[in-house]
């Protein structure tokens, strides 16, 4: 899906720290800078703000609608096409068992609605020895602000078999970034005034049509410690990943792969405490599909 | 004198059929199996489509069973069979069609490129309310014009499932196309598939049936081939702008199978024809998706016929055309048998079948030609002329014999057109049309991935994929109505829109506003209007206007051809005239069925 150089790779970890640009530069001026390095001042394909005097669509309307005007049909009948219908879609970008510790991770994501507004919802977790350990649910209203952005407000619910359970407020910006990486990015409000920020970006190189490489990485920061649950203030987790998949259809790609995790700060110190490592390195297995 | 051949129509054994209804789950998309189920044993003629003539023709929309894939799958046809049968009236004739529609569901038939009254046209929703399950609507008007067209649904994604045949008007007076045998050649594709899941999968992800996208080992290639400033530099744009330049068709083979009168390529429809005989070929695109290059190797095509419309002859190797359009050739063969090879678009597959003096004898098929990348000026138009941009100064680089005699032409026409405008200052100002680009306030949303700021307008260009590509290929400059324009009056009115999608997203409109949201284009009755239809996407679009003439123009305001279907290619900013003289609500649209669907349509007001 999308090509790119080797060298671009490298330059994932810098967007990972694309948060620290506010919502206005991914709604407005993606691709301000293309006007530079491109063709000249004028020019902007994307984004942008429409000037005071740009065309009126309705203009050669003539006061007439798709139900009201001469000739049009009784009882307001009109055409209703696609653009009005609501669609979905199910997600699963990770489905991974690991036989040795008999666990599982799941990240699924779903979404139902038109175009421009939609459900959505996002659950990822750990499963090991049948039992659900910890899980993430994000309900999300997701709107469409510009071409490759959608801004999703809405409650993520934490579940933890050891520790707490915590409910969180959460905004967050979807979508893709230009060179095709895949971002997803949301800040969290929770409860006794504890907040939290994640991130993740995902980028794909074709080897062939079918055979793909996704690199993918993720971060996580907190506000405040939270100690019931191991979780420390500041930066507390990264995970790096490589997968290769093979789409035997676009629908249904078996991967292989590793991932590197890491633990700082306090996050790392709980997980000192409780003798495992702040670091790992795990080969993977799993199924990316959708339907 | 027509060919029908009945080794080539498809019979589905009902014991097969069994078979298919018990493994296909996809019968369950289409609601109306149940009601089917009467029609199951009779199978879909396919191949040579039978004819109908006379004033007065009955037509019955039904489902059923087609197997063109080896697994059967549930067609809407009318008259049973796919092509629907040819209808061969004559001009000056008034005819009455009644449809009986058999499905569940509400149907409809348009008569494509046919000046009628707007109720007759076939639009549900706007011309009339549809055909509704188990009622008989009979259309009735004037025949005023002559030539090929054709009929379809206008209902859902019917016309997708075997919903179209052809309309063969024959001239009142003598034809001055003069030939000793004719076929008529329809093109189409079909999918085993439910057609709305392919439009929800294009929606969850629209490069899923692109299976010629941009590699890593292409990346390489191209370095060793040049450098890796150029290799970069091919990509910069794309990969900044999230573009992706091998998109060429939304349905490639991966989800569609493409088809000649009804024949899938192995089945390989056959044309006869007989030695020394001038054989007409009626080309009609009756596709739901799909562009096809249509050439016939080793036989020219001398086009005589556009869109049902006389043109001067031209004589060339090979046309595009997409959905909604249609060509007049005539070839003088004179080996024993030419493989007719309609390629699609994108490269992903081809229609094919043999034109032949026996009923055994085959030509060789040629080979897809190679995945062409979209150019610089398929991205900005006219903006791709400037060299001193070392991006695309590199792009031409790589692309080699690719644009750069095409961009010259394009910058040619561009500087004429200036100065021709200026030189009609004081003049009416409506004597050529508007260069100024002048984009909708709706352009500048989440509908929209693209805008372009400097179209181009020449119309020499056959387009991404055939050019320069050794064979003369047919383009809209090339095409001068015989007959027909009689109107050379100026236009009074000028209405600018722009064709606008979101390739991530899935969603097409015009001015950024897709059908649900916008209002109709109001047209005064009889005053002659010019429409600029400025494409902001990076995919041609075939934009046919119903209910009235599109009299296509050069940006020196000359009127060239007449036109039902219109192809506007990327970056492409194009006119046309019409009067429209008849009152009433007519619809206006891309023809690819699922930017249709997905909103790139509009409603025209007559009054």
């Amino acid at each position: 899906m999308r090509n790119l150089t080797l060298s671009t790779v490298l330059t994932s970890a810098l967007l990972i720290s694309a948060p620290l640009l506010s919502l206005n530069v991914f709604a407005q001026t993606e691709m301000g800078d293309m006007s530079g390095d491109m063709a000249g001042d004028k020019m902007q394909p994307q984004g942008g703000d429409a000037p005071k005097n740009a065309r009126d669509p309705h203009a050669y309307a003539n006061g007439t609608t798709l139900t009201q005007g001469p000739y049009a049909l009784a009882d307001g009948e009109r055409l209703t096409l696609a653009d009005e219908y609501k669609f979905y879609a199910i997600l699963g970008d990770r489905l991974e068992y690991n036989e040795q510790a008999d666990a599982a991770v799941f990240d699924l994501q779903a979404w139902y609605g038109t175009t421009f507004n939609r459900l959505v919802i996002k659950t990822e977790g750990d499963v090991s020895y049948g039992k659900l350990e910890e899980n993430q649910t994000d309900i999300l209203w997701g709107h469409a602000i510009s071409a490759y952005w959608d801004t999703q407000v809405g409650i993520r619910y934490d579940y933890y078999k050891e520790g707490k359970n915590r409910q969180w407020l959460a905004f967050g910006i979807q979508g893709l970034a230009p060179y095709w990486f895949e971002l997803d990015m949301t800040a969290y409000v929770g409860e006794s005034g504890n907040t939290a920020f994640t991130a993740q970006a995902e980028y794909e190189l074709l080897l062939t049509q079918r055979l793909i490489i996704q690199p993918r990485a993720e971060i996580t920061f907190y506000g405040k410690d939270d100690e019931q649950n191991e979780l420390g203030s500041g930066l507390s987790s990264t995970a790096i990943g490589v997968r290769v998949r093979y789409e035997f259809t676009r629908q249904f790609a078996p991967y292989v792969g590793v991932e590197w995790t890491n633990k700082f700060g306090s996050t790392a110190d709980y997980a000192k405490l409780n003798e495992q490592s702040s670091n790992d390195t795990e080969f993977v297995a799993g199924l990316r599909f959708w339907f | 004198m027509r060919n029908n051949n009945p080794l080539h129509q498809v019979s589905t054994p009902r014991r097969r059929f069994v078979q298919g209804l018990a493994a296909g789950g996809v019968l369950a998309a289409f609601p109306s199996v149940l009601h089917a189920a009467s029609s199951l044993l009779a199978g879909t003629s396919t191949g040579t489509a039978p004819e109908l003539s006379g004033e007065v023709i009955d037509l019955v929309i039904d489902e059923s069973p087609v197997n063109f894939t080896g697994v059967v799958r549930m067609a809407t046809t009318i008259n049973g069979s796919i092509p629907a049968p040819t209808l061969r009236l004559r001009e000056g004739d008034d005819v009455t069609i009644r449809v009986t529609n058999k499905l569940s569901v509400p149907s409809s038939i348009h008569w494509h490129g046919i000046i009628l009254p707007y109720q007759m046209d076939g639009v549900p929703g706007i011309s009339f309310k549809g055909i509704m399950p188990g009622e008989t609507f009979v259309y009735k008007f004037k025949l005023q014009q002559s030539g090929t067209y054709w009929y379809h649904s206008h209902s859902g994604f019917q016309e997708m499932t075997g919903m179209y045949g052809a309309l063969i008007i024959e001239p009142r007076e003598k034809d001055i196309i003069s030939a000793d045998n004719e076929h008529v050649i329809q093109l189409s594709d079909w999918t085993d598939d439910d057609p709305m899941d392919l439009f929800r999968k294009l929606k969850v992800q629209s490069d899923v049936f692109n299976f010629n996208q941009p590699t890593v080992p292409e990346f390489f290639d191209d370095i060793s081939n040049s450098s890796v400033s150029n290799a970069l530099q091919r990509r910069e744009m794309w990969n900044k702008m999230r573009m992706n330049p091998t998109d060429l068709a939304d349905l490639s083979a991966s989800a569609m199978t493409f088809l000649m009168n009804g024949c899938a390529p192995l089945t390989n429809w056959r044309g006869m024809f007989k030695a020394g005989e001038k054989v007409r070929l009626r080309f009609i695109n009756g596709s739901s998706n799909t562009f096809f290059d249509v050439r016939i190797p080793e036989l020219k095509l001398t086009v005589v016929q556009a869109d049902g419309q006389n043109v001067e002859p031209v004589t060339v190797d090979e046309f595009r055309f997409g959905p909604g359009e249609t060509y007049d050739v005539l070839v003088e063969p004179k080996n024993d048998a030419y493989t007719i090879f309609a390629q699609s678009m994108d490269r992903s597959g081809y229609a094919k079948g043999t034109l032949s003096m026996a009923p055994n004898i085959n030509a060789p098929v040629p080979a897809l030609d190679p995945v062409e990348w979209l150019t610089m000026t398929d991205m900005m138009g006219n903006m791709a002329q400037g060299g001193e941009h070392s991006a695309m100064a590199g792009m031409a680089d790589m692309s080699g014999m690719n644009s750069n005699k095409m961009d010259h032409s394009a910058m040619g026409h561009g500087a004429m057109a200036m100065d021709h405008s200026k030189h009609n200052m004081g003049k009416n100002p409506l004597a050529v049309p508007s260069q100024k680009v002048r984009h909708a306030k709706t352009e500048y949303g989440a509908s929209i991935d693209a805008r372009i700021d400097t179209p181009r307008t020449n119309l020499d260009d056959p387009g991404v994929g055939l050019r320069n590509n050794g064979r003369r290929v047919l383009t809209l400059a090339d095409l001068r109505s015989l007959d027909g324009i009689v109107d050379h009056q100026a236009p009074e009115a000028e209405i600018e829109l722009h064709l606008t999608g979101n390739m991530e997203r899935y969603s097409w409109s015009f001015d950024g506003l897709e059908f649900g949201k916008s209002t109709p284009v109001h047209m005064k009755h009889n005053q002659r209007v010019r429409v600029i239809l400025q494409n902001d996407t990076m995919m041609t679009h075939p934009m046919h206007l119903h209910g009235m003439w599109s009299d296509l123009e050069n940006d020196q305001g000359d009127v060239l051809v007449r036109r039902h279907t219109i192809m506007v290619q990327p970056a492409q900013r194009i006119s046309f005239l019409t009067t429209p003289h008849d009152l009433g609500r007519w619809a206006w649209h891309c023809h690819l069925l699922f930017h249709m669907d997905a909103g790139m349509f509009r409603e025209v007001v007559v009054s």
